[in-house]
């Protein structure tokens, strides 16, 4: 009998410790939150660093994903990990590797964000599984997401597939006790992928390969109704049948200390099992379907024309159709349609408190930012309609009071080429502002795009030496930044770096003026380390 | 037993060390437990919480539901009160009384500290000045957790093995200053019950 230990871990580390017992090779990454300390996990891990498992960080989660992929082409065992918008960025060889296939295991994981506590929008990753024709789990609690290590491992190498698993905020970032193994697997040997054809999608490969991918389906459907993780439970009520998938069955069971008196199908593998979920629909009056996040599986059992079987769900108002999921709502969505457990399941909760203000976050008294964006209004003062375009990272909160300093804030790296666009339909002055590890994301090409048509715009890099927001992750343009801009192409006279300290206010103010006077490109940088990280050193 | 916990307060203030800490304490004492916490954003001085399930039997919710906590412990008075309605009609609050004022409409702080006291079973007290009377100002956190633990079913030696753990890699000072902290609070919140 194998050895078991009790670990106190968040869903994050459990999955990344799965991973490492299933004998992990490398694992990539670009921060986002709630999918951060998966990477970080790796990195800390005494097994993962005495093997030498990769576990540096990537530029953005395009180049984390096929860096992973080309270590399964090798035969190893990788995985890539990301936020839900971060798939959007890696989605061109997201898609493209269920074409290609796996050789060894390959995880993508994405960790999607309902109720955007960290994020832009509450996009659901299921639905990129299943437009890539790729299998997806979806843990329930932090030791499901534990052994979908081992499990995604064999599952994507009997299919020779990539395997999505899903994330949630409320499981990533949730701690529980996991029982963990002892004695971590090993790692595959280099060897390489037995159709060598498919790694080349030409038309005429991709051809071939494609009705492979559709034939296949039919073997993910049928892994599906056998995977341990799908799990039909009877019920002698049967007013209501619950579909209920990930993090969602705990909601349901919350109601229910004695038991869900209703029969439940529980779904952590992807694609659906229609045959149990005929066997669900069959054994009760209406199906509540509860998922946490876009109503994925409610949409599929609905279809277009919603003539058949009663759903309840997102789309008809009994589930919020936006946030996450919680007791509360899922209690008072069975309650709606079973009335008499009303009692039971609703019970009364002191009124709010009304003298509660709202405290929304701020950036940290002594960072940098804030004394960028001081000086950016200073200089803007005298112009009737200046905009100024942000990007993603702590330096967004500029929008906030005091400072209202930006207009826009969109996606990774949208601040300079947007800037671009304003400045190309006449905008002046035209700002971008961007991190440093936004920057070396998604920044550079952009760049490029202003430098090659000399566009008349201002460039602000806010470099504090890290990727801030996430809690401080090393950044992948540290020490480089001007080398980078120079190396594109960026005047040398119209690069200029500046420390971000509160004494420089008046310098600052004087420069940015200097350049938003020039009729072309100007790349101005910024520096001061963040004050986060900068305590995390002083204490070293 | 069964203990359902809002830990509350502003982010940077130390919440999720006494999470760390009860956590290993429910660990050692073969208790289920489930814990989530706030990452990214909002933990940029915004306000932060962390819902704490400890348990003799599995537990389903990684969320408290409303009406359904035991204790609302908080670093800060008027994050106490943001999470009142998960309070269950038994359930206490834990409150260090010292405001953190880093938003320009916090209200008068005397008002909170009435909203606070108005209500049934409520322990608060200035732990700031208790950390400093028996070690620094920046074990407020661990004077909360030894108020807390009077409410808390875990045996206190368990807990005191948890910051020992905790505290273990900063050295021996470190732990004894935060025992000391742990100690005083509970010394406190003993004296007040009576």
């Amino acid at each position: 009998m194998t050895m078991k230990t009790k670990k106190l871990l968040l869903g994050d580390e459990a999955l990344a410790l799965g991973a490492i017992n299933a004998g992990l090779s490398g694992a990539y990454a670009y921060p986002g939150t709630p999918s951060t300390e998966i990477l970080e996990f790796v990195q800390c891990n005494d097994v993962a660093k005495s093997r030498g498992i990769h576990s540096h960080w990537s530029s953005n989660e395009k180049t984390a994903l096929e860096e992973a992929l080309g270590m399964s082409f090798c035969g190893k065992r990788a995985i890539v990990s990301m936020k839900h918008v971060g798939l959007n960025v890696a989605a061109d060889p997201f898609v493209n590797s269920a074409m290609t296939g796996a050789h060894g295991g390959l995880l993508v994981i994405s960790a999607d964000d309902p109720s955007m506590h960290s994020s832009q929008n509450e996009q659901d990753s299921r639905f990129y599984a299943s437009f890539a024709m790729m299998p997806a789990l979806e843990p329930s609690s932090q030791q499901e997401a534990y052994d979908m290590g081992t499990y995604g491992f064999s599952l994507s190498e009997e299919l020779h597939l990539p395997v999505m698993i899903r994330m949630v905020t409320r499981l990533a970032h949730s701690r529980a006790v996991v029982e963990t193994d002892e004695n971590p697997e090993n790692e595959n040997e280099l060897a390489y992928p037995a159709n060598p054809r498919q790694w080349v999608l030409m038309p005429g490969n991709s051809r071939v390969r494609y009705r492979e991918l559709i034939a296949q389906q039919a073997d993910l459907e049928r892994l599906s109704e056998e995977s341990k993780f799908n799990r039909f439970q009877e019920g002698s009520n049967r007013r209501i049948g619950i579909l209920v998938s990930g993090i969602a069955y705990n909601y349901v069971n919350e109601c229910f200390p004695d038991g869900c008196p209703f029969p439940l199908l529980k779904i952590s593998q992807y694609p659906l099992p229609r045959n149990m979920v005929a066997k669900l629909a069959d054994s009760c009056d209406m199906v509540l379907v509860v998922e946490e996040g876009q109503p994925v599986i409610e949409r599929g059992l609905r279809g277009l024309l919603d003539r058949g079987v009663s759903v309840r769900g997102k789309l008809d108002g009994t589930l919020p159709s936006s946030g996450e999921l919680n007791p509360d709502n899922v209690a008072a969505a069975i309650a709606a349609l079973v009335p008499d457990m009303k009692k039971q399941l609703l019970k009364a909760s002191p009124e709010p408190a009304k003298i509660v203000a709202p405290r929304p976050p701020a950036l940290c008294q002594g960072c940098g930012h804030r004394d960028v964006y001081a000086a950016l209004n200073a200089a803007l003062e005298e112009f009737p309609s200046p905009k100024v375009f942000g990007d993603i990272g702590c330096y967004t909160l500029g929008w906030l009071a005091p400072y209202n300093a930006i207009d826009t804030c969109v996606d990774m790296g949208a601040s300079i080429t947007m800037a671009k666009g304003a400045a190309d339909a006449g905008q002046h002055p035209s700002v971008a502002i961007i991190g440093d590890s936004t920057f070396t994301h998604s920044g550079m090409t952009g760049l490029l795009d202003a430098i090659n048509e000399n566009t008349p715009m201002t460039v602000i890099i806010s470099d504090n030496l890290t990727t801030g927001m996430t809690g401080g992750q090393e950044s992948q343009g540290t020490g480089k930044i001007e080398e980078i801009c120079l190396g594109l192409g960026v005047s040398p006279e119209h690069l200029m770096t500046i420390d971000s300290l509160p004494r420089n206010h008046a310098e600052m103010k004087t420069l940015f003026q200097q350049e938003f006077s020039y009729k072309g490109l100007s790349v101005i940088v910024s520096r001061r380390e963040c004050i986060q990280t900068a305590r995390r050193h002083a204490k070293k | 037993m069964k203990t359902d916990i809002i830990l509350a307060g502003v982010g940077g203030q130390g919440i999720l060390s006494i999470a760390t800490i009860l956590g290993a304490a429910a660990l050692r004492d073969d208790l289920y437990l489930k814990q989530a916490e706030v990452h990214g954003m909002s933990q940029r001085g915004g306000d932060v919480m962390s819902c704490l399930r400890i348990s003799s039997t599995p537990i389903a919710s990684d969320l408290i539901p409303t009406g359904a906590a035991d204790l609302i412990v908080s670093l800060e008075p008027m994050e106490s009160l943001r999470y009142v309605q998960f309070l269950s009609p038994t359930g206490w609050i834990v409150s260090n009384t010292v405001p953190f004022v880093n938003i320009p409409d916090y209200p008068a702080i005397n008002d909170v500290i009435n909203e606070l006291e108005r209500r049934d079973n409520v322990i608060a007290f200035d732990m700031d000045a208790t950390a400093k009377e028996v070690a620094t100002q920046r074990s407020s956190n661990m004077v909360l957790l030894g108020a807390a633990s009077t409410l808390i079913d875990i045996p206190t030696e368990k807990i005191e093995n948890g910051i020992r753990t905790i505290f273990a890699a900063k050295g021996e000072k470190m732990v004894e200053s935060n025992l000391a902290a742990f100690r005083a609070g509970r010394l406190r919140a003993q004296h007040r019950e009576q």
